[in-house]
């Protein structure tokens, strides 16, 4: 075009990279952070650059735990975020896989008001029926287990209509071909839809699990034992009321460590994560 | 909506719905059912006997000053994360949407912070903050403010608007440079033809033809703003100083945890799902807009 592009795209440069700033000067600073000195960081005397006690805070945060609370060593709560994450990706992949091949490649009575009661599910989110929901998890002796943690999690709609909409746009010439070689319901289900969702389940899986990792208030509430507890749950309990008894430099490296798995996955699996987060908005 | 082929069989098909409406039903109808039930119910202090009081928990928790404030407060603050993050991401879409060099980096250092968690996103910015230990808090003290957001309730709000704005600039941005993207080059070739400058440019045409997206975001984030946000504020304020920084969510979390009136905290579950049913109809109009766009 026309006007003097030069300067307009060194404007656009420097408006990005003061955006990168802004994003990543907190993360940054955490960072530096976990790699000081305790009493440099409570005094305010904390530098700008890394210093030298990384090795011993990761270790100590990963395999030991933060001397001033009781608590956990951050490997445990890694773990345990990590099952609860999978569990809730894969166990919400499974369930709305089947149930929107029963509503797209089935006709059966009260097809449609099963739609609905599943799509209602989209308007109510944990956060709105902690306390009834805390109470059937409890009597269904769920607390502080990993399906307590990610069943009821699980069932929201959303993969439910990905997975629908999907299958309206898989032509019904295919389905036609494998019933005239003979494939029954289970037969096309395995060797035709499957291999054809996989991108999408792959999508799914991407925030599913960054969604699942970053659960807080549902595990804050069902979990009580501390080898139990999220690593999102974990960190909060480190930080003690009085500032003088946080252990910081432990505070920020469970921070770095908590972030880093969705953040890798969203680094290198962007694609898949980007049709996964405009797919299931939709 | 339906498809033509279909297999027949009478029993498959509740045998494939059954996991999804099992934990539907145990997990998402039987509480919400529970919470409507509780809502018109009030329970004597220990718990031995109950009875129906119709509306009578609504209204006095709707006359409650403190609830007034809650719900005051919650709105203000989904409309300020709301506008400063859209703002600031609609800006940097913009730009990352030029050909430039290196964008699809400056994209990839844009949208990680989606995967950090409301509660780290609190620890970060209690850190940089924190009146005693914090790097930004040593700055805005240099400068002769007086900052201590563990008594200024102002300041704690401030901090609470400024994390979640914070953490939600990628989500924005990635959906204002898909909406970017969506618009056809030769609209704006042709407008520049006929000597439009870039910035009328883009108020005349990008900003209209965007619309649907700002529309779509705006529900999005005020969503956000209302519900994801907990983990930020238990990490940061916990409520405090002085309920400055209590939402609506956090007071069903904080009241229930008291342990106090079940009926009221029930009333205000109830209240929450009949403002998600709202927000979410109006989502789906939008994008029902979107599409057809």
């Amino acid at each position: 075009m026309v006007e003097n592009e030069g300067i307009r795209r060194y404007v656009a440069h420097a408006i990005l990279w003061i955006g990168i700033a802004i994003v990543a000067f907190p993360v940054y600073l955490a960072f530096v952070a976990s790699t000081q000195d305790n009493a440099a960081i409570a005094n305010g005397q904390m530098s700008l650059l890394p210093g030298g006690h990384f090795l011993e805070t990761y270790y100590k945060t990963l395999f030991v735990g933060s001397s001033g609370t009781t608590r956990e060593p951050v490997g445990t709560m890694l773990l345990n975020s990590l099952i609860m994450a999978l569990s809730i990706a894969l166990g919400k992949i499974f369930i709305s896989i089947l149930s929107a091949y029963a509503i797209v490649f089935f006709r059966f009575p009260f097809r449609m008001t099963v739609f609905w009661i599943i799509f209602i599910t989209l308007m109510l989110p944990v956060e709105v029926r902690i306390y009834p929901t805390y109470k059937i998890a409890a009597d269904l002796n769920l607390l502080d287990s990993y399906s307590g943690l990610a069943l009821p999690l699980i069932a929201s709609a959303t993969a439910t209509l990905l997975f629908r909409q999907f299958f309206m746009t898989v032509p019904d010439e295919l389905m036609e071909a494998s019933r005239i070689d003979g494939a029954g319901p289970f037969r096309f289900f395995k060797d035709t839809l499957l291999p054809l969702s996989r991108t999408n389940m792959a999508a799914l899986f991407v925030i599913l699990f960054i969604y699942g990792w970053n659960q807080y208030l549902w595990p804050l509430l069902i979990t009580t034992r501390d080898d139990m507890q999220t690593i999102q749950v974990g960190i909060r309990k480190m930080i003690v009321t009085s500032d003088a008894l946080t252990e910081w430099p432990v505070v920020m490296a469970t921070s770095i460590l908590a972030m880093l798995p969705p953040v890798l996955v969203v680094i290198v699996m962007q694609k898949l994560f980007v049709r996964g987060l405009v797919e299931t908005e939709k | 909506m339906q498809k033509q082929s279909v297999f027949n069989s009478r029993w498959l098909p509740w045998l494939l719905i059954a996991p999804q409406m099992i934990v539907v039903l145990v997990f998402f109808y039987w509480p919400a059912a529970q919470a409507v039930r509780q809502s018109f119910l009030l329970q004597d202090a220990f718990g031995l006997s109950t009875a129906f009081v119709w509306f009578d928990n609504y209204k006095e928790l709707l006359a409650e000053p403190d609830y007034f404030a809650s719900v005051v407060r919650t709105f203000v603050f989904a409309a300020a994360i709301a506008l400063s993050s859209l703002s600031l991401a609609l800006l940097l879409a913009v730009m990352a949407d030029k050909p430039l060099r290196g964008v699809s980096v400056y994209r990839t250092l844009l949208i990680w912070p989606y995967a950090v968690a409301p509660p780290v996103v609190g620890v970060l910015w209690i850190f940089m903050l924190n009146p005693s230990l914090g790097i930004l808090a040593h700055g805005l003290r240099a400068i002769g403010i007086d900052w201590n957001p563990l008594l200024d309730g102002n300041q704690a709000a401030l901090l609470i608007i400024l994390a979640s704005a914070w953490k939600q600039i990628s989500y924005n941005f990635l959906f204002f440079l898909a909406g970017l993207q969506s618009i056809p080059k030769s609209v704006h070739e042709a407008a520049a033809i006929d000597g439009a400058r870039p910035v009328r440019r883009f108020w005349t045409i990008t900003f209209p033809l965007l619309t649907p997206t700002i529309f779509f975001l705006i529900v999005i984030n005020v969503v956000y703003a209302f519900f994801d946000t907990f983990g930020i504020i238990d990490t940061m304020t916990r409520g405090g100083p002085a309920k400055a920084t209590e939402t609506l969510v956090y007071k069903v979390y904080s009241d229930g945890l008291l342990g106090g009136n079940l009926g009221s905290s029930a009333a205000q579950s109830v209240i929450l799902m009949g403002i998600v049913i709202a927000l979410t109809a109006i989502q789906f109009r939008f994008v029902e807009r979107k599409v057809t766009y």
